[in-house]
């Protein structure tokens, strides 16, 4: 068989979403940014809402989402994406707004509006990029970064004394009344995939219903930032990402996950 | 009606305290002596037009006219002199009277970037604060004026630097008028000197901001915020439908990408440095319009006047009164009141300049409006500044004297 016999619109199994522009990433080959942005416009597009969703861009290597996203967006200032979408979504509640943020964003500098926007159960949904650095500005120590884990300004290892402790905010924002739903997934893997899609797909759904704010964090590799090949940044990530971060639901229908 | 008593009420458990301070501000007495640049209808109508009259705080007021205005909403965050706005919103319940949207945010951080949010859907939004809490707002007016959202803000001034005190104060001149935020950015400015023009400016405030699509400053102080005086209110203003608002801003506003046009972005960043400074020749092509187009300001006694007191806000209402002190004692003096800080009016004091021998500028602060007066004098005649700070306020009498000590040589 030809390959032009085989390209052919009955014999199509996988297509890009039409809600990602045709502009070519940023973002470094294997970081998952880009499968999670994918994601969030695939659901967006079997949902039917394109023309009804309004998007914050952090500050971050995620800044430029909306050169890739083809809806509309805003780019707020570093740590206020909460802040906006609370503006936007009380103004106009009938709009699905959703953020995108990274750790430092989220986690540092936009902990007060994260910790406000979560607690008052903004009918939004957060998208929670976490790879335990700064990427953008060059790899330094975040939130997020973990015990030992070196970056540009933790060259010798994030030492807990000094540096104060790793930030779970995922966890954190769950014990908060106004969050409906809190899970933490990851994109490494086609099965990981699937699962970040069923929560990103629930968190829009929940924001349909009126239900309270949807939280997912999907803790992601930086090869660039950490210094290793994507496939091992993978593995870097499983093994010593995930004891601290561990993937899952935390809060579901607004009741915390029991711990077995 | 022959004088008006002015009191300042101060809701400050630890300074309760009742300063009546006579001034005599009446508009329609002294309307033959003050000429109107602008015709922006902002002072007391006849009878028979007269809308609702009230009398109200100037914190009260501002509250009131963005009901009226018919303002989508309001974000906002306590801090004195200004929280009787957010109080008087909070029991005025407008989500029950127009819809509008009010809610307290964790911060002025959180509040200037709701602000953000909701100006990015074309929706009319209004905050306000005071002088600590605007200097925190200034990241977030920033980015607003670099992606060019219309907002109004109304920054009810207390004396600073730092947490200061919470008396009146003109010392945020510099930070409003000069560009308090990083960039190459300049914001509309408007100076109310009464309770009513607490009210209107706030209609003139987004027909502005919508106009250039720019954030509005109003600049008041916490004497024109605290002070109560009767005040005319309009009609209430329906809010504007979702449906009028894609059709009036579908071209720019983050309303939802429909398959009839491309998407929409809202942002300040252009990695790109030759795009960044297209984009910076827009914005400065917008503030030269307002330079040529929109300048307001007000001239009491000035036809004949040999000497000029400039003055904005609550210090122009006291200078008003030292030129009448002055013009009893035969001495020319007149005063402009710049309306308008950004666009300053410079012209109309550069054409005024000829007939004068001395300008002193009258402000609650150690001197930042008179940086502006004298790059409008160019020189041509000798600019001294006058004025009481940190929270205090100058008496008539006070600068009437600084005057003639300056200028007379008593």
């Amino acid at each position: 068989m030809k390959l032009q016999e085989i390209i052919k619109e009955e014999n199509l199994v996988y297509k890009r979403t039409p809600l990602m522009t045709d502009n070519v990433l940023s973002y470094c080959p294997g970081c998952g940014h880009g499968t999670a942005h994918r994601i969030v416009m695939e659901v967006i597009e079997e949902m039917g809402v394109q023309a009804d969703t309004i998007g914050i861009a952090p500050v971050g290597c995620s800044v430029l989402a909306y050169d890739f996203m083809n809806i509309d967006m805003v780019q707020a200032a570093h740590g206020r994406a909460p802040a906006v979408a609370t503006g936007i979504k009380r103004t106009w509640p009938d709009k699905f707004v959703f953020t995108y943020q990274g750790d430092g964003d989220l986690a540092a500098i936009g902990t007060a509006e994260t910790i406000h926007a979560c607690n008052r159960g903004e009918n939004i949904t957060i998208i929670f990029i976490n790879n335990g650095i700064y990427g953008m500005t060059g790899g330094q120590m975040a939130p997020t970064t973990i015990e030992g884990m070196k970056t540009s300004t933790s060259p010798y290892g994030r030492d807990l004394q000094l540096m104060g402790n790793p930030l779970k905010i995922t966890e954190l924002v769950a014990q908060l009344p106004g969050t409906y739903f809190v899970a933490r997934h990851s994109v490494h893997n086609p099965a990981a995939v699937r699962k970040t899609k069923r929560a990103v797909q629930k968190a829009f759904q929940i924001q349909k219903e009126r239900k309270g704010l949807a939280f997912i964090e999907i803790v992601s590799n930086c090869n660039s930032g950490w210094k290793l090949p994507p496939v091992k940044a993978n593995q870097w990530m499983v093994e010593n990402m995930f004891p601290f971060f561990p993937p899952g639901d935390i809060k579901v229908d607004g009741e915390l996950v029991k711990k077995e | 009606m022959a004088r008006a008593i002015i009191l300042l009420i101060w809701h400050n458990p630890m300074h309760v305290s009742v300063a009546p301070i006579a001034l005599s501000y009446v508009p329609t007495a002294l309307s033959q002596y003050i000429k109107l640049i602008k015709g922006h209808n902002y002072q007391t109508k006849k009878n028979k037009d007269m809308g609702e009259l009230k009398l109200m705080k100037g914190n009260e007021a501002i509250a009131e006219a963005a009901i009226r205005e018919g303002v989508d909403a309001y974000f906002g965050y306590p801090i004195t002199p200004q929280s009787e706005v957010l109080e008087y919103l909070m029991a005025e319940q407008p989500e029950k009277r127009t819809g509008m949207v009010v809610l307290q945010a964790e911060s002025e951080l959180a509040a200037i970037n709701m602000v953000y949010g909701a100006a990015a859907v074309g929706k009319k939004v209004l905050t306000t604060s005071s002088s600590p809490g605007i200097s925190l707002y200034q990241e977030g007016i920033s980015y607003i004026a670099g992606a060019e959202l219309p907002c109004v803000i109304a920054n009810v001034v207390r004396g600073g630097p730092g947490l200061g005190t919470i008396q009146p104060s003109q010392a945020d001149y510099f930070q409003t008028v000069k560009g308090g935020g990083h960039g190459d950015y300049k914001l509309f400015t408007l100076a109310p000197s009464s309770v009513q023009e607490m009210a209107d400016f706030v209609s003139l405030g987004f027909e502005i901001a919508f106009k250039y699509r720019t954030p509005v400053m109003i600049l008041s102080d916490g004497m024109i915020g605290q002070m109560m005086e009767k005040v005319e209110l309009k009609e209430q203003k329906p809010r504007w439908t979702d449906e009028e608002i894609k059709k009036m801003h579908d071209k720019w506003a983050t309303i939802g990408k429909t398959p009839d046009r491309e998407r929409n972005i809202i942002t300040s960043l252009n990695l790109d440095s030759a795009i960044q400074e297209k984009h910076n020749h827009k914005l400065q092509a917008k503030f030269r319009k307002m330079e040529a187009e929109e300048v307001r300001y007000e001239l009491f006694n000035t036809d004949d006047a040999e000497y000029l007191m400039v003055a904005y806000g609550s210090s122009a209402r006291i200078a008003q009164k030292s030129i009448a002190l002055a013009r009893a004692k035969g001495i020319k003096v007149g005063l402009l009141r710049p309306i308008t800080l950004f666009p300053f009016p410079e012209k109309p004091l550069a054409d005024l300049t000829p007939q004068l021998k001395g300008i002193l500028s009258v402000e609650l602060s150690a001197g930042q409006m008179i940086e502006d007066v004298k790059l409008a004098v160019q020189c041509k005649v000798r600019v001294e500044h006058y004025g009481r700070f940190g929270g205090m306020i100058h008496s008539p009498e006070e600068v009437l004297t600084a005057f003639e000590q300056t200028f007379i040589g008593k």
